[in-house]
């Protein structure tokens, strides 16, 4: 072959969230340079959340992303929760899962049905999908509207919800209640293991790497709100011990911080960590459909992300069944506490992987100073390095079709560019 | 003879995503819509880009970058109607929280090298640069009013969003009032109408993420806030949230910060 220079470039990603570009330069068919752009304009969170009272942190940090509010508001939550001393527990501690797995249901399938599997099949988007897979589509809109109705009821709406709080809800609701979503639940769930076997059918280009994989681990749970950070080769820490170990850098062609173990560099968050690291806690029925999924218990290409994505959302409609079955109305909406100074840390799993967040506040409850890192800004390193390494092994394919497979590793992410910038643009330049 | 689909863009400024994604959370109705019209440009959701121009554009997010400032125009000569949808397209969001203060401390708190951030120092809403057609409310927007919206352009008649007050809706409801039950502080009587009284229904006071209604009297209900004895700081707060750089909403914001005392 003709040694070449060549650019990809990818001006708007397209079946992302928020706006980034891809640029990546070949020279004599080396990879040169990789840079994934996120042009999303920052929005300054962490600035103005100075100065507004403990309340407030759930709502306003819902409005980073449209796309997962509920991660938002659980980290919000949580680490205020350090920084007033207190604890939620049982009922209302499920109620919280039950939201989350809402949220991965909805979230996920967006994603596997919408964005993902497009690309798979060879369609720009689901819609030209549906011309000839129309009930294909129809089903992964329905299993998003259940994780959407479980968002709703418990939360009051699908974006933003209005009835998370500091100390749990602002209402509760009674069992009988939730009768109308365990019918939808258990049709939720064999459309779930439908798309398991359906996923993992799509001819996945082979790409094993040997990752970081960073998620929360707790002895009891597949995690979602609570849990040790760990990864596949030794850490072990809680969550206020984050900033001592992870370090953000700020790179010139982005709006987006990248995210770094301090002394090791890139990682992974998000499913596929989840995944990796968790494995065992999972359903019997999640453990299962993994298993005849030839995906067994680990899966190291990210072009596969889309299979365990859908494993989630199986085990998202167990957990919430099983949370629905075993529920009994609290007595409180939620707990009592006193307002004091503090500094609080938590982490959480939004549907992309952790999602940190520190609050500093004062005896009156107002935020001194706010600090979050959101799942993205933490795999964009990890992508930049997904393309260093997939590019050079698919240097004899047209440039349109390379393009699109480059666009894909991005989306095997699901990046979310708003979360990320509290922001993505990609192009590839083969000169 | 086959009529040609209309042909509608999403377009997407400083915002969370999340008013564009209650067109993907039409679940029922999508596929339905999608046949149709065209959808010619949705990044979020596809690759595919026709070019303009549009029928129509449904615009997402707020002005807050120089290049925003030039490519809105761009989205306007390109489109025969243009609907502004959520609170940061028409009154700039939550990171119109900026205009109140020096941007440049804001930067510096967020980034480590001020210098690689390029970024105007207000957040502004779509109609204070180009005529806007229509204003859709909410944080994020009611997703059955999109689709009154989208359908009623398409038909060329007005669309049916009710101008009233949340409060309204919420007696509608039935809630008991959580203001005068319960003593909440609720922006329910400014607020726009269009969620069907969400807050309320959960026992909470309304926060104004639909923005003021028409006429609302924002300072008589900031009066009577104080005199049931809410701070002026707490007052402040809650007028200066999502919808903050809303003229009625910021007037009354600014109103309880020069009652603050010096300090
Ligand atoms: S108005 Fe609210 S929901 Fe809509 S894009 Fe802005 S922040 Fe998101
Ligand atoms: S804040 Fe007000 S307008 Fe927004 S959802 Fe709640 S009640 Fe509705």
């Amino acid at each position: 072959m003709k040694k070449k220079n060549r650019t990809i470039k990818v001006d708007y990603l397209a079946r992302v969230e928020g706006e980034g570009a891809l640029h990546i330069e070949i020279k004599e068919n080396q990879v040169s340079d990789v840079k994934l752009k996120i042009f999303e304009p920052p929005r300054f969170f962490e600035a103005f959340l100075r100065g507004r009272d403990f309340k407030e942190a759930p709502d306003i940090t819902a409005r980073i992303c449209g796309i997962c509010p509920v991660a938002y508001q659980m980290s919000a939550v949580h680490a205020m929760e350090k920084a007033l001393g207190i604890q939620v527990q049982g009922p209302l501690r499920d109620l919280r899962r039950l939201l989350y797995c809402g949220e991965w249901i909805e979230s996920h399938t967006l994603h596997i049905y919408m964005l993902h599997a497009p690309d798979f099949l060879g369609y720009e988007d689901a819609v030209q999908m549906a011309k000839d897979h129309k009930d294909v589509v129809e089903r992964g809109l329905q299993l998003k509207k259940v994780g959407n109705e479980i968002v709703s009821l418990v939360g009051g709406r699908e974006i933003h919800p209005v009835n998370v709080k500091v100390g749990g809800f602002y209402k509760v609701l009674a069992k009988t209640e939730f009768d109308h979503l365990k019918e939808r639940l258990k049709w939720a769930r064999d459309a779930a293991l439908e798309t398991v076997k359906w996923s993992s059918r799509f001819d996945f280009p082979a790409f094993d790497q040997d990752y970081e994989y960073v998620s929360l681990s707790h002895p009891d749970e597949y995690p979602f709100n609570e849990g040790r950070i760990i990864s596949n080769k030794g850490l072990d820490i809680e969550a206020q011990e984050f900033e001592n170990n992870f370090r953000e850098d700020h790179v010139e062609y982005t709006n987006a911080l990248h995210s770094v173990l301090i002394d090791r560099g890139s990682y992974f968050v998000g499913p596929m960590a989840r995944f990796n690291l968790n494995f065992d806690q999972l359903s019997p029925l999640a453990k299962e459909s993994a298993k005849e999924s030839g995906i067994g218990d680990h899966c190291h290409n990210p072009f596969q992300s889309i299979v365990v994505r859908s494993i989630e959302v199986l085990y998202a409609c167990d957990e919430a069944l099983r949370i629905i079955e075993s529920y009994e109305k609290p007595d409180q909406p939620s707990v009592d506490f006193e307002i004091q100074e503090g500094v609080g840390a938590a982490c959480t799993e939004a549907p992309r992987g952790l999602l940190y967040h520190r609050y500093k506040i004062d005896e009156e409850g107002q935020i001194l100073d706010a600090r979050i890192i959101p799942p993205t800004s933490q795999n964009q390193k990890t992508i930049e390095n997904d393309l260093w390494q997939f590019v050079p092994k698919h240097l004899d394919l047209p440039q349109e079709k390379l393009t699109w497979q480059c666009e894909q590793a991005i989306r095997n992410y699901d990046p979310c560019i708003s979360c990320a910038t509290h922001f993505l643009k990609l192009d590839i330049v083969r000169s | 003879m086959k009529k040609k689909k209309p042909k509608i863009a999403v377009w997407k400024f400083a915002s969370c995503d999340g008013c564009q994604l209650s067109l993907l959370d039409c679940e029922d109705e999508l596929l339905t819509v999608a046949d149709e019209i065209e959808i010619a440009n949705f990044p979020e959701a596809s690759r595919r880009v026709l070019k303009g121009p549009y029928d129509l554009s449904l615009v997402e997010g707020s002005i807050t970058t120089p290049h925003d400032e030039e490519r809105i125009h761009q989205v306007r000569r390109s489109s025969k109607y243009l609907i502004t949808i959520g609170a940061c397209a028409t009154a700039g969001g939550i990171q119109a929280l900026r205009n109140f203060k020096d941007v440049n401390e804001f930067i510096s708190i967020v980034y480590a090298n001020p210098t690689y951030i390029d970024t105007l120092e207000t957040s502004t809403p779509i109609s204070s640069h180009v005529p806007v057609d229509f204003e859709l409310r909410g944080c994020p927007i009611n997703k059955m009013q999109l689709v009154e919206v989208i359908s009623a352009f398409l038909k060329d008649r007005k669309p049916v969003t009710p101008p009233h007050s949340t409060c309204i809706e919420c007696k509608l409801k039935g809630n008991v009032c959580v203001m005068v039950a319960q003593g909440t502080m609720c922006l329910g009587p400014v607020t726009h109408a269009g969620c069907d009284a969400i807050c309320p229904s959960y026992n909470r006071g309304c926060y104004g993420c639909f923005g003021p209604k028409e006429t609302p009297n924002t300072a008589s209900l900031g009066d009577w806030l104080g005199e049931q004895g809410t701070g002026d700081p707490e007052i402040l707060r809650v007028f200066r949230g999502f919808n903050a750089y809303a003229p009625s909403f910021r007037k009354e914001s600014e109103r309880h910060e020069e009652k603050k005392p010096d300090h």
